[in-house]
């Protein structure tokens, strides 16, 4: 589509509901998507230039992204969509909004990157170790501990060009697009925002900010709960957005 | 072959004890390590160093630029060319490099190698690279980007040096109105333009390709593969229908000379090890940011867990050839031995490294420029090549 093979994981039934993964890809089928699946068809695709998708000449920003998925949407044939990103696909997901929610049903964005606050720093997971990663990433260390390190030279090449693609996306200005702010307001579905009360890489503060600029969005922050509330905590995560996506039906 | 100085101006008063509490000397360090009056006492020496070098009979002297760091204080090399090229009379000076992509406008460089070239009445040397990962950190440039935004700035620079002005110019990621140098470079059609590399075979395809015939400079590697890329270098050009000249392949070198091997090895030490384990040190994520390397570069440097971080010492470092250390003798025949085996043409000497302090680099100066200079220098290059065929 658009020139661009992509990978794209789909199961269950029920309304559409669209997954836009986060810097880490979406190589593998999680649990969360699979509870969800219960419930709804599930759509898992790998971003343009992540995973075992293509990495298209024409991308260069997460606008081309918005874009991409503003097609893939038509291309699917997906009128009414539950749309749900993480981090930086919650970027992906909110500047799609901003131009069109046409075919979406409603908005969940977890700890989504695209915006600054002057004076609240991020973490910087360029210079982080694997190591130091997996770490910062959990609340819980024991399942930061559980996280597999990259064994296999595949593995290590699909890490490789997944963190290429989050540098070229979200390098500099770092991991935010300063526009996106003025333009938050026209995002006019429901929106659910979910934040763990333990984000290093983009501290809760982030939540609120979000939250007063986008004027029909709600924020849910998860308790004990790092950067990945759809990993650390996918029973609260599915419940709150079965909950949410069910009243905005 | 021609023999140049080069100079990384360290901050040699650096607490060495930094590293129990910073896992690096760059972008991470605080700038509290930095003390002006010490800083000030630096620059001074070390330029001083250099415009030595002048009276001492080299055939050059290098400064090159890198950021926020302890490792070298020449965040704006310009500056010292500057500053050198008044106070110099007869040796080229050569910035090596000006890391391009780091640069909103290459216009900027166009423009003050022009200044310099026009000082020194043609004794100026452009080097033009990419700069090392840690400097993407540094200034925020997108590592992604780097190789596009090197050929792009590469390529406005020199049309900026050799075309008649007004011109527009139209990138991806630099667009100009109007480009029109005053001054145009002294040299023509341009200066000499040094590709350093610590060795890659893209850069050295582009670097070698007829349009260019770049100088091609290996930077701090073992000699083993000096060899294997100045072959690349060589073998490319032939690929493409000319002989590689020696002036086209370059090394560059730290170096320590002293009365015997054992007074040399004794004195250089402390100071190379200094170098090599306090200065160089940063962790791989700093060093190797996504997209500076391609991704099957990455994955062999993945393999190749060692690579920076971990303790080197002088006899690590001695015996890959990466530091050439001794008395005069054995200075003089591993560098003869070299040149003869690999066939460049220019030789740069890392002749302050780390700690080393002032009277010891003027000391391993003068007797690498009395006792193992004279020698190199006779050894005949051929005539040069760098005379890159753009229009």
């Amino acid at each position: 589509m658009t020139g661009c093979r992509i990978r794209i994981m789909r199961k269950g039934q029920g309304q559409s509901l669209l997954f836009l993964h986060g810097a880490s890809g979406a190589t593998n089928w999680l649990p969360f998507m699979d509870m969800l699946a219960q419930n709804y068809d599930v759509i898992v695709p790998e971003h343009p230039g992540f995973g075992a998708s293509e990495t298209p000449e024409w991308l260069d920003n997460v606008g081309d992204l918005a874009h991409f998925y503003l097609d893939l949407i038509d291309h699917l044939g997906l009128a009414s969509v539950h749309l749900i990103g993480t981090s930086l696909g919650g970027w992906i997901a909110a500047e799609l909004a901003t131009c069109s929610c046409e075919k979406i049903k409603s908005l969940t964005l977890v700890a989504p990157a695209g915006i600054s606050i002057p004076g609240v720093r991020k973490g910087d997971m360029f210079m982080w170790s694997p190591e130091e990663l997996a770490s910062k990433l959990f609340h819980n260390q024991d399942l930061a501990q559980s996280v597999p390190q990259t064994a296999t030279e595949e593995a290590v090449m699909l890490m490789l060009k997944n963190r290429l693609m989050t540098a070229k996306l979200g390098w500099s200005p770092r991991m935010h697009n300063p526009h996106l702010r003025k333009w938050l307001h026209r995002i006019t579905v429901p929106t659910l925002i979910i934040w763990g009360d333990d984000d290093q890489l983009l501290p809760p503060a982030y939540g609120p900010a979000y939250r007063d600029l986008i004027p029909s969005s709600s924020l849910h922050v998860i308790a004990q709960c790092g950067h990945l509330p759809h990993v650390e905590k996918a029973q609260e995560f599915v419940a709150k957005v079965t909950q949410f996506t069910k009243e905005a039906a | 072959m021609k023999l140049y100085m080069m100079h990384l101006m360290p901050y040699a008063d650096l607490d060495l004890d930094y590293d129990k509490t910073h896992n690096s000397a760059w972008i991470t360090l605080p700038n509290s390590y930095y003390d002006p009056k010490k800083g000030a006492k630096l620059y001074n020496r070390y330029l001083d160093e250099l415009e030595y070098a002048d009276q001492l009979g080299f055939d050059g002297i290098c400064v090159n630029e890198h950021h926020q760091n302890a490792y070298g204080l020449m965040p704006q090399p310009g500056v010292m060319a500057g500053a050198l090229a008044r106070r110099t009379k007869n040796v080229k000076i050569a910035i090596l490099g000006r890391a391009l992509p780091l640069l909103n406008n290459p216009v900027t460089v166009a423009e003050e190698f022009a200044m310099i070239d026009n000082i020194t009445e043609g004794r100026f040397i452009a080097g033009f690279v990419r700069g090392i990962g840690a400097e993407y950190h540094a200034w925020s440039s997108n590592p992604a980007d780097s190789h596009e935004r090197f050929h792009e700035a590469h390529d406005l620079i020199v049309r900026a040096w050799t075309e008649i002005g007004p011109f527009p110019f139209e990138g991806k990621h630099y667009q100009f109105e109007y480009v029109n140098l005053w001054p145009r470079p002294y040299q023509t059609p341009h200066p000499p333009i040094w590709i350093p590399s610590q060795g890659s075979s893209e850069t050295i395809e582009w670097a070698s390709h007829p349009d260019r015939r770049y100088t091609y400079l290996q930077t701090f590697t073992p000699a083993a593969m000096l060899a294997k890329y100045m072959q690349m270098y060589k073998d490319m050009a032939a690929e493409h229908g000319y002989e590689a000249t020696e002036d086209q392949l370059g090394w560059s070198v730290p170096v320590y000379v002293g009365e015997t091997d054992e007074i040399a090895r004794r004195e250089a030490q402390p100071h190379i090890e200094n170098f090599l384990n306090k200065f160089l040190r940063m962790p791989k994520e700093m060093l190797l940011p996504p997209g500076y390397l391609s991704l099957k570069s990455m994955i062999g440097v993945m393999k190749a867990k060692s690579a920076i971080g971990g303790k080197q010492t002088i006899d690590d470092v001695m015996d890959k050839g990466m530091f050439i250390c001794g008395s005069p003798e054995t200075v003089r025949q591993k560098l003869e031995h070299y040149q003869k085996d690999i066939g460049f043409g220019h030789l740069l000497t890392l002749l302050q490294f780390g700690t080393l302090p002032a009277d010891l680099t003027r000391k391993n100066m003068e007797l690498f420029a009395k006792e193992v200079m004279p020698h190199l220098q006779a050894r005949g290059t051929t005539p040069a090549a760098n005379e890159p065929a753009i229009a």
